[in-house]
């Protein structure tokens, strides 16, 4: 190409830029997902390998594992117990890792944020289009525990059509949590703290291989403060029979959960990304 | 939208030169931007009129890429007042962010997608209308001449055509202002003249460009106007003929030699009023034309003339070497 054939090819500027944009747009974030389905496209394979393999071993593992000694919990099954407890897990696992990792290094790495936000996109709508895309793919990768429990005797339920949006909500607040944790963090290595330090007691804490009914007094509490927990509750209730008040309850809490993770998050990454 | 604004827009847009009557693209007031104790933008006072190409020169740490930064709000200075294409900044920095494309110094490209689809995800990012945005991709493709390469990802594109994929995400939605910021840097000299036509097809349609540069050469080819930035504030501003008449004059003499001489001709050269600037192993001594018999004499018969440059000028304004 030479200074001739560039001159000639340059198109005229359009005339004028939208009308109108208003605070938060969809605009931005169908671009969003326009990138992740693009990176999904290329990466589905070992993305869903890792996201429903993963739990399937812990289904099998505590299911069959503890299961050969404990045979049931309160009314139900040992293996269906755990099976709606890893979902729980799963919805963790596949939000909260994403917020992390994607957000630090497309934040500090690979600087995809900095190119997006010099285009019409505000700090919150990309936060807001990134955590709907992470709790959107784990609304659908954590409901394969329950179909696999399905093969080992577990009843198909009406109420298992609800299971997707419990884990959305859930995977909405965990993915959010994530990214304000990149948002935080000095460093990549920092995430060794986060993950054995906060999300390990998350997933341990949550009723999701035993109940939280059989820890002290304390952990009880902790427990009832833990997202996942009411996760694994309204799961629970959707495959065997909803209690309507106490769902209402698990389910204010993630959404609580939710918005508040959502502010947080914003709030940091805008810290991050504008000076 | 305002009368203002509509001017700003329309007059950045249009393929003719705007009046002087037209409100500038850019305009910046008394815009100061702090990171702790640094100040990297100091009082900066700067317009870009519209339809035309003004080079922002300067060292590195001069406070160029703030600058830049500041007009995308993804900065948001201290003091003063940012107007883009007739939207305050940061307020309104939504809109004038709709209308411009920025081409930023670090590469940012999606490395794991193809150059297709960094421009789709771009065209949807910049509200490309869905019928439209097959046309604009395409465009953009053909304008960095990678139509070829659509399918390649970025990852196993050469550096010179990751650069014309990264201006042409930044026209995918052909924008009426564009910011360039050092937007050759470490290229070859081949990938270089490349997008210096490039950029000069932009100017030559009637887009509004702000190109940051510390390569002069660059902004001499390029830029209609430029502004010296040193230490956050523009010290010198006009065309680049301009500049170098007024603080380098026509002629140059460089003289070499041991340090001692160096120095000697430094100092008399000083004593007589003229400018002067080192360069490696030697001194040279601006506005030469105006050198009097007596002093000449005086300076030494060993002198290389040649003409003045911008970069005699860079020099001796930022009183910092070229890097």
């Amino acid at each position: 190409m030479n200074a001739a054939e560039g001159a000639g090819a340059a198109p005229p500027p359009r005339p004028a830029p939208p009308a109108r944009l208003r605070r938060f747009e969809m605009a931005p974030v169908r671009g969003i997902w326009r990138h992740e389905l693009a990176l999904y496209k290329r990466y589905w394979k070992s993305q869903s390998f890792a996201s429903m393999v993963e739990p399937t071993f812990f289904l099998l593992a505590f299911g069959y594992g503890f299961g050969s000694m404990v045979a049931a919990i309160g009314d139900y099954r040992y293996l269906d117990f755990v099976a709606t407890g890893v979902v729980g897990t799963a919805a963790l696992f596949t939000s909260v890792f994403p917020g992390m990792f994607n957000g630090y290094i497309r934040r500090v790495f690979q600087h995809t944020y900095d190119a997006m936000l010099a285009a019409p996109v505000d700090v919150h709508e990309l936060v807001t289009a990134e955590a709907l895309w992470i709790a959107a793919k784990s609304a659908v990768y954590s409901c394969t525990p329950l179909v696999v429990a399905m093969f080992f005797g577990l009843a198909p339920a009406p109420g298992m059509l609800l299971v997707p949006f419990v884990v959305f909500f859930t995977a909405l607040g965990f993915g959010l949590l994530g990214m304000w944790t990149s948002s935080v963090v000095p460093s990549i290595n920092s995430f060794d703290y986060v993950i054995t330090g906060v999300v390990t007691p998350l997933f341990l804490i949550a009723g999701t291989f035993f109940p939280v009914g059989s820890l002290p007094r304390w952990a009880q509490y902790a427990g009832w403060c833990n997202p996942l927990f009411h996760c694994v509750e309204l799961v629970r209730h959707a495959v065997f029979g909803l209690r309507p008040l106490a769902d209402l309850g698990h389910l204010a809490a993630l959404w609580a959960f939710a918005g508040l993770a959502w502010a947080i998050a914003v709030r940091g990454m805008r810290r991050r990304l504008i000076d | 939208m305002t009368a203002q604004r509509q001017q700003a827009v329309s007059a950045s847009a249009s393929a003719e030169p705007a009046g002087p009557e037209a409100p500038p693209a850019v305009s910046l007031r008394g815009v100061v931007k702090r990171f702790g104790g640094f100040t990297a933008v100091d009082g900066l006072d700067l317009d870009v009129p519209a339809g035309t190409c003004l080079g922002l020169l300067g060292p590195n740490g001069a406070g160029k890429s703030t600058t830049m930064k500041l007009l995308t709000a993804q900065a948001i200075a201290d003091e003063g007042e940012i107007t883009v294409l007739g939207f305050a900044v940061p307020r309104e920095s939504k809109r004038a962010r709709a209308a411009m494309g920025v081409v930023p110094q670090q590469d940012n490209l999606d490395e794991e997608l193809t150059a297709r689809e960094n421009l789709e995800v771009f065209a949807h990012l910049y509200r490309v209308p869905r019928r439209a945005r097959r046309e604009a991709v395409d465009d953009a493709l053909a304008l960095a001449h990678l139509t070829g390469r659509r399918l390649t990802k970025v990852d196993d594109l050469s550096g010179g055509m990751r650069r014309r994929l990264l201006i042409a995400r930044g026209l995918v939605h052909r924008p009426a202002l564009v910011l360039l910021d050092e937007p050759t840097v470490g290229l070859d000299p081949q990938v270089r003249a490349e997008l210096w036509g490039l950029i000069d097809g932009l100017r030559s349609r009637g887009t509004t460009v702000l190109m940051s540069t510390h390569y002069i050469e660059e902004a001499e080819r390029l830029a209609d106007g430029c502004a010296l930035m040193s230490h956050g504030r523009v010290v010198a501003r006009g065309g680049p003929a301009e500049l170098v008449a007024e603080h380098a004059g026509e002629r140059v003499v460089e003289h070499y030699g041991p340090p001692d001489r160096l120095e000697a001709v430094e100092r008399i050269a000083r004593a007589a009023g003229l400018p002067t600037r080192r360069t490696g192993p030697s001194v040279s001594v601006l506005k030469a034309e105006t050198i009097p018999p007596s002093l000449a004499d005086e300076l030494g018969p060993d002198g290389v003339r040649r003409a003045a440059s911008l970069e005699d000028v860079f020099v001796v304004l930022t009183g910092e070497r070229v890097e």
